[in-house]
Parts: C-alpha cells; sequence; structure tokens
C-alpha cells in the first residue's frame, strides 16, 4: 500500500529525514516513534505531498507522491499535529466543507457525514460550534473529516498528544474501532509507547531522519533483552522477577560464616540449573527482614509457571517486562533531542484555544 | 448525461470546492461579532471624529462639505482595510494549521486562491452596504444607477485588494510580516488614495504617487457616482481598477502555487 524509495529531505544543511526506505502493507497499522526533531512529521508531510522530497520518492496505492500528487491527495487522509478543524463552525459543518473539497458525491454526502460523526461518537453534538468541543472531540472530529473520502491510507500525527488518559484511551477505541470497520492503513506518530504497543502491528524508530530499528512490538522487546545479554546485567532489561521467602527461621538463617540455609542454597541451585535464568542476585533490604533473590529471565510469561513449581517457601513474586519505553531509551540512549522543535506554535496553539 | 453525473462532474466539483472555502469564509465571518463591529467601527470615527474635525476648519475649492467630500474615502478605506487585512490574516492560518487541512485535499492552489479571494469581497462588501446606510444619514442621497456604480466598484476594489493581501501574506513567514503589510502597503493605499483631499492642487510628486495607487481610480469613481465631483472619467477608473485587479489576481495565484504548505 505503501513504499517509501530513499526518500530524504535536506533542511539547509541538516538531514531531516536520511533515505528512507519502507514497504506498509494493506490493513496495517504502522507506529513511527523517534524524538522531537527525528523526522516523523516530515516524513508524513512528504507522504501527505505537502513537502517535497530532496530525493527518493514513495507509491501510496500506486501512486507516485511527486508525480501523481493530486491521485495521491485522494487516496489518504491525514490528522495533524494541532488540530485543523475551524473552530467557528460546527462539527457538520466541517465535514460538509470537506466533502464539497474531497468532491464526496452529491447524494451520498449528509449520509456519509452522518455515518462518520456516528463512527466517532460526535453526532448528538454535531450542531455545537466546534469552539465547545473538548480536546479529545476535536481530534475525533478531525478523524472523521480525513476519513470523509474513503481514503485507503490514514496518517495520524500525534493522535493523542496533549489529551487526557481517559480521552486517550476512548481515541484508541476509535482508532482501534477505525482499522476494522474502515479496513485502512495507518502510519501514526507518537510519543508514548503504550499508545505504540496497544495500536501498532509494526514500528520503526526514527533517529536523526534514519529509520534504526523496524519491527513488531514484541519483537522489539526482544531485541532489547539479546542486545543487552553480554553478561552485562546492569544494562538486563529484560524480565526480571523478585522472589520473596516466607520469613522464618529455618530459610533466612544464615549461620556463623555468613552462608545461606541449606534450603536457600538448593533453591538457588535449582534456579542456576535453568537454562532460561540468567542470573541470580540476592538481596536483603535489612537485618531480620526477609530475603529476596533478584532473578533474569527470558520469556517470563512461560517460565514463572516452572520455576514456582520447582521451588517451595515462596511468599510472594514481584516481575517486570520490559516495555516499549525501555526499547525506546536503548535506541535513543545518550541522544537527547538536540534539534529546535520547529512546531512550537503548533504547540501553542494547542493550548491556547478557548 | 443524468443529473448525478452533471452534478458530479470535474467542473461542478470545482465550483462547490471554490463554494465550500467561501462558505467557510462567510460563515466566521458572521460568527465573529467583534470583528464585524470593530472594523465598521474605525471608518466610522473617521467618517465623524476627523471629518467633522477637519471638516470645521477647511473650505474645499468645490461646493461640498469637507464630511461629504471624505465619504467615498472612507468606503475605499473600509475596503483596503478589510481586505488586505483578510488577505494578511493568511499568515495566522498557516501558523494555526488551518490552511494545511484545505491544502492537502485535492484541489488546486488557484480553487483555494478564488474561494479565498470571494470570501475576502463578501467581507468588505458587507460592510460597504452598512457604510451606504450610514451615508443616508449625512446627507448622501443614492440612485438606483448610482447604487449599482457604487457595488461594482466595490467588487473589483476588494477583489484586487483581497488578491493582493493573499498574495503578499501567502509569501510571509512570521506574524512580524503582518505589521510590514499594514505600514508599507495598507496606510500607503488609504494615504495615496486621495480619500481625503482632492486630486487638483496636489505638487507633481504626490499626484504621480496618487496615480500609480489604484485606490485612487475607486475614490475617484465612487465620489463621480455619489457625489458628481470626479478628476477622471468614469470609464477610465474601471478601466484602471480592472487592469489592476489583474495584475493582483495573478500576483496572488502566482504566491499561492509557490507557496509552501508546511
Amino acid at each position: 500500500m505503501i513504499n517509501i524509495k530513499n526518500l530524504t529531505k535536506k533542511f539547509d544543511k541538516i538531514r531531516a529525514v536520511d533515505n528512507v526506505s519502507l514497504n506498509i502493507q494493506e490493513g496495517e497499522v504502522f507506529g513511527l516513534l523517534g524524538q522531537n526533531g527525528a523526522g516523523k512529521t516530515t516524513i508524513i508531510h512528504m507522504l501527505a505531498t505537502l513537502l517535497k522530497p530532496t530525493s527518493g520518492t514513495a507509491l501510496i496505492n500506486g501512486y507516485d507522491i511527486i508525480k501523481n500528487a493530486s491521485k495521491v491527495r485522494k487516496n489518504i487522509g491525514i490528522v495533524f499535529q494541532a488540530p485543523s478543524s475551524d473552530d467557528m463552525l460546527t462539527g457538520f459543518e466541517n465535514l460538509k466543507i470537506h466533502s464539497y473539497l474531497y468532491g464526496v458525491p452529491s447524494e451520498l454526502r449528509v449520509k456519509r457525514i452522518n455515518e462518520l460523526l456516528k463512527l466517532v461518537g460526535l453526532y448528538e453534538r454535531k450542531d455545537d460550534i466546534v469552539k465547545k468541543y473538548s480536546g479529545g472531540m476535536r481530534r475525533r472530529l478531525e478523524i472523521g473529516r480525513g476519513l470523509i473520502h474513503k481514503p485507503k491510507v490514514m496518517f495520524l500525527d500525534e493522535p493523542t498528544l496533549g489529551l487526557d488518559p481517559n480521552s486517550r484511551k476512548s481515541m484508541w477505541e476509535y482508532i482501534q474501532k477505525l482499522v476494522k470497520e474502515e479496513k485502512i492503513t495507518i502510519i501514526l506518530t507518537t510519543h508514548y509507547m503504550e499508545e505504540a504497543d496497544t495500536l501498532c502491528d509494526r514500528i520503526g524508530f526514527i533517529n536523526k531522519g534514519k529509520i534504526i530499528a523496524i519491527d513488531t512490538p514484541q519483537q522489539l522487546k526482544l531485541m532489547v533483552k539479546n542486545n543487552n545479554n553480554n553478561n552485562n546485567t546492569d544494562k538486563y532489561i529484560g524480565d526480571i522477577i523478585g522472589l520473596h521467602f516466607k520469613v522464618t527461621e529455618e530459610i533466612n538463617s544464615q549461620d556463623n560464616n555468613n552462608n545461606n540455609s541449606p534450603i536457600l542454597t538448593k533453591n538457588i541451585e535449582i534456579l542456576k540449573s535453568f537454562k532460561f535464568v540468567k542470573k541470580v542476585e540476592q538481596k536483603r533490604e535489612s537485618e531480620n527482614k526477609d530475603l529476596v533473590l533478584i532473578l533474569y529471565v527470558d520469556n517470563i510469561n512461560y517460565n514463572l509457571p516452572i520455576i514456582l513449581k520447582s521451588i517451595d517457601n515462596v511468599e510472594y513474586i514481584e516481575f517486570s517486562q520490559p516495555t516499549l519505553d525501555d526499547v525506546f531509551y536503548t535506541f535513543t540512549k545518550g541522544r537527547i533531542a538536540e534539534e529546535p522543535e520547529g512546531g512550537f506554535m503548533e504547540r501553542y496553539a494547542q493550548y491556547d484555544k478557548k | 448525461m443524468t443529473l448525478n453525473q452533471i452534478l458530479n462532474s470535474k467542473f461542478i466539483n470545482n465550483f462547490l470546492s471554490v463554494y465550500a472555502i467561501w462558505l467557510r469564509e462567510f460563515k466566521v465571518y458572521l460568527r465573529e461579532r467583534s470583528r464585524l463591529v470593530g472594523s465598521l467601527f474605525t471608518p466610522l470615527l473617521w467618517l465623524f471624529i476627523v471629518g467633522s474635525g477637519i471638516g470645521s476648519s477647511t473650505t474645499l475649492s468645490i461646493d461640498v462639505n469637507y464630511q461629504k467630500f471624505i465619504f467615498p474615502g472612507i468606503i475605499s478605506m473600509s475596503i483596503i482595510f478589510t481586505s488586505v487585512f483578510y488577505g494578511a490574516y493568511i499568515i495566522w492560518d498557516r501558523k494555526f494549521d488551518f490552511l494545511k487541512s484545505v491544502m492537502v485535499a485535492p484541489i488546486s492552489r488557484e480553487t483555494i486562491f478564488i474561494g479565498k479571494t470571494l470570501g475576502g469581497m463578501t467581507n468588505s462588501l458587507i460592510q460597504v452596504f452598512m457604510l451606504l446606510i450610514i451615508g443616508l444619514f449625512i446627507g448622501i442621497e443614492y440612485s438606483v444607477i448610482s447604487i449599482l456604480q457604487i457595488m461594482f466598484v466595490a467588487v473589483i476594489l476588494s477583489f484586487l485588494l483581497t488578491a493582493l493581501g493573499l498574495g503578499l501574506g501567502s509569501r510571509m513567514h512570521s506574524l512580524e510580516g503582518f505589521q510590514m503589510i499594514v505600514t508599507f502597503v495598507v496606510f500607503p493605499l488609504f494615504f495615496l488614495s486621495g480619500a481625503l483631499y482632492p486630486l487638483d492642487n496636489l505638487p507633481d510628486w504626490l499626484l504621480f504617487l496618487t496615480f500609480i495607487d489604484p485606490a485612487t481610480y475607486a475614490v475617484d469613481a465612487l465620489r463621480n457616482s455619489t457625489l458628481g465631483i470626479a478628476t477622471y472619467s468614469f470609464g477610465f477608473d474601471l478601466l484602471l481598477l480592472f487592469c489592476s485587479a489583474i495584475i493582483t489576481t495573478l500576483f496572488g495565484m502566482l504566491s499561492f502555487r509557490k507557496m509552501r504548505a508546511v
């Protein structure tokens, strides 16, 4: 559906997008992640024909973004970072104006607008002026507007930026509904890893205009573990289990030479015998406190039951799995966004609106 | 061709796109009450304060009171300010993403330009209409012909100036550009138009400057049809307005085509 070939954009001397090539399948939800100024929005603007590439090109539904811009525009819908609906018009009027701009056939116009307003949950408020909408409602209106001409591809540029957690969740639900009901291909950019994890089939990490990693969210998380497996557990971001044992004399006591109790020693031996356990550490928070064993393991979902079956006397456990946040930190380690944030006014505009 | 085929033809679609952009501008204008009131108040200040103030100590070589004399000039002023501001407002539009959503639609830049220009023109014409009514209170007399003439001149002048404003605005990238346009375009257009003084006894250099200001011909034509006072013939005024409008329209369209979307 989308074939990006060596896409490059230079601003003065900075390569905002550097030789990006990428294929996105029909019906796929693709996430573009990266720091501010990494080039996400620039890629979207080029794909949406708003910006001419310095070199390279892309095909959307078979149409070239440079040679066939008008055809491309008929095939795409876009939601910008800052709401671009007219806040002096009602939701219905906004969609109506765009139905004219996109040449929606006259006999379908009102039907389509009402369908979309229902899809994004704004039908009851369709005759209210957009000024009276909340931030989340405005974004949903934009999504509805972007769908007016039944596009094949939808670009969502930070669709939940500045929304509260509830609106964000409901936005996700609308996007998922959209994927199911309208069967369109989506490229979305976001700073929220949880969002990318929830919505995206595949994720591309961008740094300084280059795609540095591309895979499913699950694979990316594994990748981080493998990257850090070189016996350097300080940097190990894999699955971590903390085993807290029952506070009994039998287990907790140590002899005069600070040796562990036989039960604990045996447990540690069992744990170390598992291939999926990478490292075992023991920790006692203070005198007379219970002992904690910290395990670094692979694939916690399958292996935790095995661990619990084979050792006794566990009181309770704690565990953590790497999130996309960790993936993000790994890929962008030490690279704090240095580029100026171009969209200040765009961000400003969002908070300035009454 | 069936009715549906006609309704969905390319021509109709282009027409509807222009209509859509115009409709947006028109509705926004009607709903922005404060802008409407504000834009009408300035001409009234000029007409009643400056008109009465200067009029009380000035005698014109022609037999007409000063307030009446500047009335056609104030109509032009209202058109100059509204139209150029409206056009230059596109700098804001671009800062705040409104325009992006239109520019990503499968319509040509020319279509956007025409829709916007018609929107600005409508705003100006509504104001002209209200000023015409106020004219009744200062003793201006209209005939059907003079009303038609006034509206015709107003249509051309507002189209011309909105196109100019849009053209300039689309080339500016910062809000400071707006101030530049006000200082170097709006005020000179107004002051050089002869809105506030007769063209008869001007020094040569000033006469020359009024000559290259298209608003001069609008003021002259309006004065001709409201007061029967004129420096040039009505036909000559229209011809020059028309030529200027073609130039600014071409300039505006070219600028729009070149305008960066993001």
